[in-house]
């Protein structure tokens, strides 16, 4: 089903290679693993996981700051073929924009705010002159609910969620297709994480833009993503319609990620599925399911081999062998 | 008698530009047994308000308060010496990055034992002995190899458990854990939160948890103090907190958590942001942001009525979700989930 998409990805895989030193031997870090997802415009996939399970990996892959090492990435129609230390074509830059965790850490803090949002049209629309330049990077800090005299401040004059603001009002400049959000709201108090999530459904509306949303607040993803994928130790382990992956999860670490969520309503009293254990060291991977040594369905045909993921429903794929066992658990427990 | 028992507590910080009233008439009273929450925004005071009652701010902060009593000692006519017995044995704390608050030079078993030592007493074998014991009781796998570890070799939820395996080394009555599970993924949050809430269980200490999380707020606390800019706004126990918050900022709050704001198209926000030291406004410090704010609430600092149960600190306290504010009356013609949240500091 190839309507359109913006952006796909066909078994996108990221390894990084380890030195071995002295002490120690050469490793490979299986930082992704075959990723496979598409993108419409207008549409928010999310991407969600503990930390470790390779969410920022994939950002670093899509926004082209990394090559994959192996797999297919298509954005807006044009195959990105990379081979490491190549330069991607400059024009599928400019359509892929990301937006980092920490407010405080992205912005030049020597810059204005203006000076930082006109450097990419400064870069990349030579025939801009000056003034429109300006008059451009005035629109969008308006767009972004930022006054017109904040142009010529600095980002230490503003709050973390002002800053947010700045981010994406900058990574809007070039008028990308699509916004790699890495984690946009949670270095964010409550009361701010609101404001910005609504400006990012107004900016989405208006825009059509197509969001990469990655995040471990489940709350958050719920409420905002179309559609979800759950990854676990660089590895998808469910993918599908967001409302559909959260009334059923089916995956056991999926359940598990969903029951240790924290719900504010004191009334509710709901059995966890408990998760024994640590995410596996990178550097020692498990055999067979990544996920087995912490699984409460694990049997010995879990350690054997690696499941990949399969359709159980007309729109969602799990990798695991258990779905039915876990399916049948998950209700009862409730 | 209380345990804990703090009135009017306020920390000022002298600063370049003067004093600075981080943290201004806070109550809380712990009872044996108690599990109590503090919630709030960052710059809210909630953190700060505890290291008081530890002791453990920097000579730059004055605290003073009415009353500040553990277990019927006074804590602010105790000598550092005294102060110490109380610190880290009967009344202790852990942190939020637990990465770094162990000392990376030493192995978690010296860091443990120099607790106990300090405490406690005891030969060397005891301690060890005692030290096991604790790593043991805090779920970390194979103690007599992991007590030779240094924090480095540990991962943040293990490190955590660690930390708490300090803090309760010494039996404490009071247990204050100042977000002990912000730094750490949700699965390992849940293993935390039950630890803590299971040790509180077993050995009936109480314990004052320090949040900024709704959801962990609701699912381990029974009280909860909620903290906005420095004050102490409203007291109430958990349920009815959620279900008929007092005060406007708890509402708000309430109603921003996105599992909360149902099938509405957009989230309800509150405007602004939280006042920082040089833009306190006059009156009420929430009055910017609150939508049923009057002039009164402009001009007027408000304090707790008498006889009101949660302390709270509005003009015009909200009874059952519906606020007696005269301003109120305009806010549900013009629906407050339809208010522009594109508008920044007032």
């Amino acid at each position: 089903m190839s309507r359109d998409a913006v952006l796909s990805a066909v078994n996108l895989t990221r390894h990084y290679q380890i030195k071995g030193g002295p002490f120690s031997r050469p490793a490979t870090v299986k930082a992704l693993n075959e990723a496979t997802f598409e993108l419409y415009p207008g549409q928010t996939l999310a991407v969600v996981g503990e930390s470790g399970c390779g969410k920022s990996t994939l950002a670093r892959v899509l926004t082209m700051i990394e090559p994959p090492t192996s797999g297919k990435l298509t954005i807006s129609g044009h195959e990105v073929s990379l081979k490491e230390g190549q330069r991607p074509p400059a024009a599928l830059r400019r359509e892929v924009q990301i937006i980092f965790q920490n407010p405080y850490g992205s912005l030049n803090p020597r810059k204005t705010v203006a000076t930082m949002l006109e450097e990419p049209l400064k870069l990349n629309r030579k025939e801009m002159s000056a003034a429109a330049r300006r008059e451009a990077a005035l629109e969008m800090i308006a767009k972004v609910g930022l006054r017109p005299e904040h142009a010529d401040r600095y980002p230490h004059m503003f709050s973390g969620g002002q800053r947010q603001r700045i981010a994406i009002a900058r990574a809007l400049m070039l008028n990308p297709k699509i916004l790699v959000l890495d984690e946009p709201v949670s270095a964010l108090d409550l009361s701010i994480q609101a404001q910005v999530l609504n400006l990012l459904a107004d900016l989405q509306e208006e825009f059509g833009l197509a969001y990469v949303f990655i995040s471990h607040d489940l709350s958050v993803v719920r409420r905002i993503a179309d559609d979800v994928i759950v990854m676990y130790f660089g590895q998808p382990v469910e993918t599908g319609p967001a409302e559909e992956v959260f009334t059923t999860p089916r995956h056991p670490y999926t359940q598990a990620l969903f029951s240790a969520t924290p719900v504010a309503d004191p009334n509710r009293r709901r059995e966890r599925v408990h998760l024994k254990g640590e995410p596996p060291s990178p550097l020692a991977p498990p055999p067979g399911c990544p996920f087995a040594p912490r699984c409460h369905l694990a049997t010995d045909a879990c350690t054997q081999d690696d499941p990949p993921l399969e359709r159980v429903d007309d729109r969602v794929e799990v990798a695991c062998i258990h779905v039915d066992q876990a399916m049948a658990r998950y209700a009862r427990a409730g | 008698m209380a345990l804990l028992d703090i009135e009017g507590l306020s920390v000022r910080f002298k600063t370049s530009s003067g004093l600075f009233a981080a943290v201004e008439g806070v109550d809380i009273n712990v009872d044996r047994g108690e599990v109590w929450s503090i919630v709030g925004e960052s710059g809210s005071g909630k953190s700060v308000s505890m290291l008081a009652t530890m002791g453990l701010l920097p000579w730059t902060a004055q605290v003073t308060a009415d009353k500040m009593a553990f277990d019927g000692q006074d804590l602010q006519q105790l000598s550092s010496r005294q102060r110490r017995r109380i610190v880290g044995g009967e009344m202790s704390m852990i942190f939020q990055e637990p990465m770094s608050s162990l000392n990376p030079c030493f192995t978690v078993g010296t860091q443990i034992d120099e607790m106990i030592k300090q405490h406690l007493g005891g030969t060397r074998r005891e301690r060890h002995e005692r030290a096991l014991d604790l790593l043991a009781q805090v779920g970390i796998p194979d103690p007599a190899r992991r007590i030779k570890a240094y924090p480095h070799q540990m991962s943040g939820g293990m490190s955590q458990r660690v930390m708490i395996a300090m803090a309760i080394s010494c039996n404490p009555r009071l247990l204050i854990a100042d977000e002990p599970t912000t730094a750490l993924d949700v699965t390992i949050q849940a293993q935390i939160l039950e630890l803590l809430l299971r040790l509180q269980e077993d050995t009936g200490m109480a314990l004052i948890l320090i949040t900024h999380d709704m959801g962990v707020v609701a699912e381990t606390a029974k009280h909860v103090v909620v903290q906005y800019a420095g004050r102490q706004v409203e007291k109430q126990d958990v349920k009815s907190l959620f279900a008929n918050p007092r005060h406007p900022y708890t509402e708000a709050l309430l109603s921003a958590l996105p599992e909360r704001a149902g099938d509405q198209d957009r989230l309800p926000t509150i405007p602004g942001v939280v006042p920082g030291q040089h833009d306190r406004p006059s009156g009420c410090l929430f009055n910017p942001r609150c939508r049923y704010a009057t002039e009164h609430c402009r001009e007027v600092e408000p304090v707790p009525a008498a006889g009101d149960p949660a302390r709270t600190l509005c003009h015009y306290p909200l009874e059952d979700g519906i606020s007696p504010s005269p301003a109120a009356a305009g806010v549900a013609r013009d629906n407050p989930q339809s208010s522009p949240h594109r508008e920044v500091r007032p």
